[in-house]
Parts: C-alpha cells; structure tokens; sequence
C-alpha cells in the first residue's frame, strides 16, 4: 500500500486517466440522457445547459484519451466498457428538474476535485511520465476550469429556480 | 482517500482481525511505512479523538474512529469493484492500493452508482484475501 498520493508511473497515470473518460462518460452525458426521458415540458434554459454539459463532456473525454494514447501503455480498451457503463445509464435516474439540477452539480463537483486531486497528484511526483509534464497539467487544468464553470453555471440556475 | 483515512482503516482491518489492539508495527507493515511516521500518525489520530492508543497493547479505533474507518473502507471497497468489474481490471487489489490515495470519497460515491455493490458492504471485506467476499470479477481466470 502507499501512503500518500503520488502518481508513480505512466500505467498509474494512463489508469487514473481511464477512470477520469469513465466519469465523463458516465456522470456527465447521464445527466442529459436523464433529462430527455423526463415526462414532462422541457425547461430551455436547463436542456441547453445539460446539452453543453454533454458536449463539453465529450470533449473532455477525447482529450484525456489523446493524453492516453502519447503515453507509453498499452491501449486501454474504452471501447469494450463503453458498453457495460452504457447498460449502466438508467441505475440513479433522478425523478424531477431539480433533481436532475443537483446531480448535474454533484457530477460537476465531483469531476472538478477528480481533476484536482490528480493534478495535485502529478505535481507531487518526480516520475518522467513518456508525455510532456507542462502540456499534461495544462490540459488538466484546462478540463479543471470548465468543470469548475460548469458548477456557476448550474448553481446559477439552481438559484433563479 | 487521505492519509490519515488509510490509517483508520487499516487499523480497524487490523483490529478487527486480532480481535484487539493493533500494533504499531503491524500498521506499519500493512502501510509500508516506517513504525516512527506511523507513531506520528497515530498521535494524530488520537489528539482528534479517532483512536486510543495504550503503551505495549497497540491501537484501538473510538467509536468516531471505526464509523470512518467503515466509511473509507466502503470507499475502497469501490474502488476494487469498479476497476474489477467496470474496467474489467486483472489486477484490481494492486491497482485499488496504488489509486486510493488519489480517489477522492466524493469521487468513489459517483463511481458507485454504476457499479453492484452488496448491501452488506464493507462487512463483506475479507481483509485477508485484501477484496470483497462476494466480489465476482469480470474477467476469468480471477484468483
């Protein structure tokens, strides 16, 4: 077991990386998928919220996967678990707007101290990784600052409601 | 999961398995860390209430200790499950050990809604085998 969390090696990485595209794919496009089996009128302002989600998050997974692919691991399977998190979708479907609200911000929340922690996680290590240092963080970063946007902007509407 | 998470629940493992205090050196052992970092550690845990520790017996978790011990041991408990079952992951005991540092509770809650956890859970944990009892990986071959 290690105490401490320092990422040692670019499998670690490739691994925590996997898991990041897992939270995207799952957490984020859920809430739209969620959003559009609701029986009921559909709020504009909230489908157009919930559709950026979904995009962004789709953008967010094809670069964690570019990251995947430059490092020096084996190619990670995505397309075989894609699958198996699809049958997943439907298991936490929130009844109601505002319960598809809340969790679009947990999921916000949840994947911005996901991007942080694993940030944080890399500065703290002094491995090579086979990818360039600099340009990991910034993406990292970057993915960072959208989801901490994504949390204004769904708190922004949860208080106008 | 934090440091002093892994502590907590490596003692209540710990304890749970002699059926008493855990000793210094078994924590340490468990931690791969030196016995004078986990007496540091320890100390911290016991000015925050988590923990007792007696002289010669070894450590034993307070009531707070144990509820978050039992809560970082559900999310470890998730952590393998996801990466057996979800990403179909040979070597989820290793990787779960390497990974729980980075994993945040917050995240494990979210990565637990697509996975089958038992409603048992973290009772079910053979501390032994370092996985779930009831734990079916998806891939064959599994040990």
């Amino acid at each position: 077991m290690s105490v401490g969390s320092r990422i040692t090696s670019d499998d670690q990485l490739a691994r925590l990386l996997q898991i990041g595209i897992v939270l995207e794919e799952v957490v984020e496009a859920r809430a739209y998928h969620h959003y559009s089996s609701l029986d009921a009128d559909l709020d504009a302002e909230v489908e157009d919220l919930l559709e950026h989600a979904a995009e962004e998050s789709a953008d967010h997974r094809r670069r964690l996967e570019d990251l995947i692919e430059d490092l020096d691991v084996e190619s990670v399977p995505f397309d075989e678990i894609e699958g198996l998190v699809e049958a997943r979708y439907g298991r936490t479907q929130p009844e109601d707007f505002d319960g598809v609200l809340y969790d679009a911000l947990c999921n916000e929340e949840t994947a911005y101290k996901f991007y942080d922690d694993l940030i944080e996680a890399i500065e703290s290590s002094d491995v090579e990784f086979s990818v360039d240092r600099e340009e990991l963080i910034a993406t990292l970063s970057a993915i960072r600052e959208e989801e901490a946007e994504g949390v204004e902007e769904v708190t922004a509407i949860m208080e106008k409601r | 999961m934090n440091t002093a998470d892994q502590y907590l629940k490596t003692i209540y493992l710990i304890q749970n398995q002699e059926d008493g205090p855990a000793s210094t050196g078994s924590i340490a052992d468990a931690l791969d860390v030196s016995p004078a970092s986990a007496n540091e550690m320890i100390g911290k845990l016991e000015e925050r209430g988590l923990a007792d520790h007696e002289k010669y017996k070894g450590v034993k978790l307070s009531e707070e200790g144990i509820v978050r011990a039992r809560d970082a041991l559900q999310t470890y408990c998730i952590i393998e499950r996801f990466l057996a079952n979800v990403l179909g992951v040979e070597e989820f005991r290793a990787e779960a050990r390497q990974l729980e540092a980075v994993i945040d509770d917050t995240v494990a809650d979210r990565l637990d809604t697509i996975i089958d956890r038992e409603p048992e859970c973290p009772d079910c944990f053979d501390a032994e085998a370092d996985a779930c009892a009831c734990l079916e990986a998806a891939f064959e071959g599994a040990d």
